[in-house]
């Protein structure tokens, strides 16, 4: 193969909406902290210890179409980080199934397999220790592609050098190691690894976060260059809904393992449906809003070995009522193209727009 | 795209790239005492390498040995050949000095052997229990304490006294005695190493599990795997002179640093204190000097003692 990366812009390019990348059905994670022997026998003898289950991501179903940007929205500990994993296919589903391009994940082997893992890359929040301290950029960089015979040995200089540039490095750091280099550059390293084995879909898992504000900039304006350049679909994860309304079409809110907001990203920003939302929103700093007080959500987010009854959120919420604490609300249509968990759009006097 | 000339990577390369290795021989030499005790190491490596060729004497070659030279003090001269024994002679009239430097080699190899194998074998079962996890790393990680549980003299004693004597039979002794602390080390550090996101990145590129193990978590893992296994080199030569001093060791034929000092310990109290002195101070310099170099790499490769 030539060195020179040429992705066959996708048939669909001009009409998104036909094309599903991945479909998410279902899927849960969780993750349980099992007794080893002593502790089994001290439970058989009666001391209040168990088997302590995390359900980190609980039945979610989320799509993402070709060349779309989805951004995923929660606070830390919500299992915003799990199901991008699990997206990306580093993590296996507890529960559920991920449809890569209309197939299920679990069901590919071999070179489908292959192909399926390398075409979704993830993008990391730790420029640092998402690098492996002990290689060369070049190798961090040519070891996917050479291996998987997207270059050869031959080649791989000119390949390399391709990929540092559109990544905006100077190839002539090639022969130099992660700690030589500034956070920014060391995400751009990142960045460019995972474009190397030239991918589809990139799921950013928090890929600004550890960055300064004007290197944020920078490589979001690079994410953006890339969509453009290469047509890529990403799946970005932040806490930051600044960065979110900037770059996604789409986003998606979570809140303690559970999808609770689904919409476009305008109608988020403009008329935001769940309570937990709302108050997101109103805790971003603005500069038009310099002087107002801001509303922080109230109290701690709640401990997932524990979660409360009913809706997740009912003990911060400002119009909870007695049917959150029981109930389960489920994800329902108020718009087209926008989905909310909440039972306030149940009420007949509501017209969807809770106070 | 940038500005630079298309294809062109630039000749004029930086001056010189600081790689980790430069980093950490710069780090080393920083102390003086461990540099000293380096180079106290190498030379004893080298005298026991060369010798057959600056041994004054083969000390297993009977007829160099003279039996009326048996237990001469240091700095006496034979009156059959004329040589100087500079530290002296035991009861068979061999060359301490001599002996001395026939023993290095014997206590170096069983030493470094014993602790490279057990260091393979160690560290090979400690990154599998760390990646594997679940019922492998219960199984590897008992095997651990099991055998940690013993004390070490004990285990080799009972191992030596069931297969035999014999250098070979040592070092299995020695191997078997070891290889837990490896294991315990390595799992440790791999355990910590593979939550890190290269190591998902690597996951994710589709890399094979083994080249992700080999190629990723190992380098990764060597720092602690070093400093033990130099630490553990002192403590396997001193275990094998333990075992030589209580005649469980080496065969008499091939008399290692502990045989020379069991062979002088009865003259101990009737005055020729060279036959099992002079080997003691060689396997106490030899010990000392591997110590000092392995506390100090110690130091320099932990990153949280870093300035």
């Amino acid at each position: 193969m030539s060195a020179t990366v040429a992705p066959s812009p996708a048939p669909a390019a001009s009409m998104p909406g036909s094309d599903k990348m991945i479909e998410v059905v279902g899927v849960s994670r969780r993750f349980a902290k099992r007794l080893d022997f002593a502790g089994k026998i001290l439970a058989k003898l009666g001391a209040p210890i168990r088997e302590e289950v995390v359900h980190a991501v609980d039945k979610v179903d989320l799509t993402i179409r070709r060349g779309e940007v989805v951004g995923l929205v929660g606070e830390s500990g919500c299992g915003k980080s799990t199901l991008g994993r699990m997206v990306a296919g580093i993590l296996p589903p507890s529960d559920g199934s991920i449809l890569w391009k209309g197939k299920d994940r679990t069901g590919l082997h071999g070179k489908e397999a292959r192909a399926a893992t390398l075409q979704a890359q993830m993008i990391f929040q730790d420029p640092m220790s998402s690098l492996n301290p002990r290689m060369k950029v070049a190798d961090i960089i040519g070891e996917a592609p050479l291996f998987h015979g997207l270059t050869t040995r031959a080649g791989l200089p000119a390949y390399l050098d391709e990929q540092m540039r559109r990544a905006g490095l100077d190839p002539t750091f090639k022969s130099r190691y992660p700690h030589q280099f500034s956070g920014g550059q060391r995400q751009r390293i990142g960045i460019a690894r995972a474009l190397a084995v030239q991918p589809e879909f990139l799921v950013c898992d928090e890929s600004v976060a550890a960055l300064d504000v004007s290197i944020q900039a920078q490589i979001l304006n690079l994410f953006m260059k890339l969509r453009r350049e290469l047509n890529l679909t990403y799946l970005f994860i932040s806490h930051d809904l600044g960065v979110v309304e900037h770059l996604s079409d789409r986003v998606v809110i979570m809140y303690l393992g559970r999808v609770v907001e689904e919409a476009p990203t305008e109608t988020v920003f403009a008329r935001a449906n769940h309570p937990y939302t709302q108050s997101l929103l109103a805790a971003v700093p603005r500069i038009e809003a310099r002087k107002k007080a801001f509303a922080v959500v109230r109290g701690e987010i709640p401990s997932p070995l524990n979660p409360p009854s009913g809706c997740h959120f009912h003990p911060r919420c400002p119009h909870a009522f007695d049917r959150c604490r029981v109930e389960i609300p489920a994800l329902k249509e108020v718009a087209p193209g926008h989905r909310s968990r909440c039972h306030l759009n149940d009420l007949p006097n509501h017209g969807g727009q809770p106070v | 795209m940038s500005a630079t000339t298309a294809g062109s990577t630039a000749p004029a390369k930086a001056p010189k790239v600081e790689t980790p290795l430069r980093r950490f021989i710069l780090d080393f030499a920083e102390s003086k005492l461990a540099l000293g005790a380096l180079i106290v190491f190498l030379a004893i490596v080298l005298v026991a390498v060369f010798a057959p060729w600056i041994a004054p004497q083969n000390p297993y070659d009977l007829a160099q040995l003279d039996i009326m030279d048996g237990r001469l003090e240091p700095g006496s001269v034979s009156d059959g050949t004329g040589m100087t024994y500079w530290l002296g002679t035991d009861d068979q009239g061999r060359d301490m000095l001599s002996g001395i430097m026939y023993g290095l080699r014997i206590s170096l190899v069983v030493g470094a052997g014993s602790a490279i194998v057990a260091a393979f074998v160690g560290a090979s079962l400690g990154m599998l229990a760390a990646y594997a996890g679940g019922r492998t790393d219960t199984v590897i990680m008992r095997l651990v304490d099991l055998q940690l549980s013993f004390p070490t003299i004990l285990s080799a004693l009972m191992i030596l006294a069931f297969l035999g004597k014999g250098i070979m039979n040592v070092v299995i002794a020695l191997i078997v005695v070891e290889w837990a602390y490896y294991a315990r080390t390595v799992r440790g550090t791999a355990l910590v190493e593979r939550r890190r996101e290269y190591i998902e990145a690597a996951q994710c590129l589709a890399l094979p599990t083994r080249r992700i193990i080999f190629r990723h978590l190992l380098p990764n893992c060597m720092p602690p795997l070093i400093v033990v296994a130099t630490i553990q080199i002192a403590r396997a030569i001193a275990l094998e002179a333990t075992l030589s001093f209580l005649g469980l060791g080496v065969p008499i034929t091939e008399p290692s640093l502990g045989l020379l000092i069991a062979n002088g310990y009865e003259y101990m109290l009737s005055g020729k204190y060279w036959i099992s002195f002079y080997p003691g101070i060689a396997l106490l310099i030899t010990i000392v000097s591997i110590n000092l170099v392995g506390d100090h790499l110690r130091d320099v490769l932990n990153p949280r003692l870093k300035k």
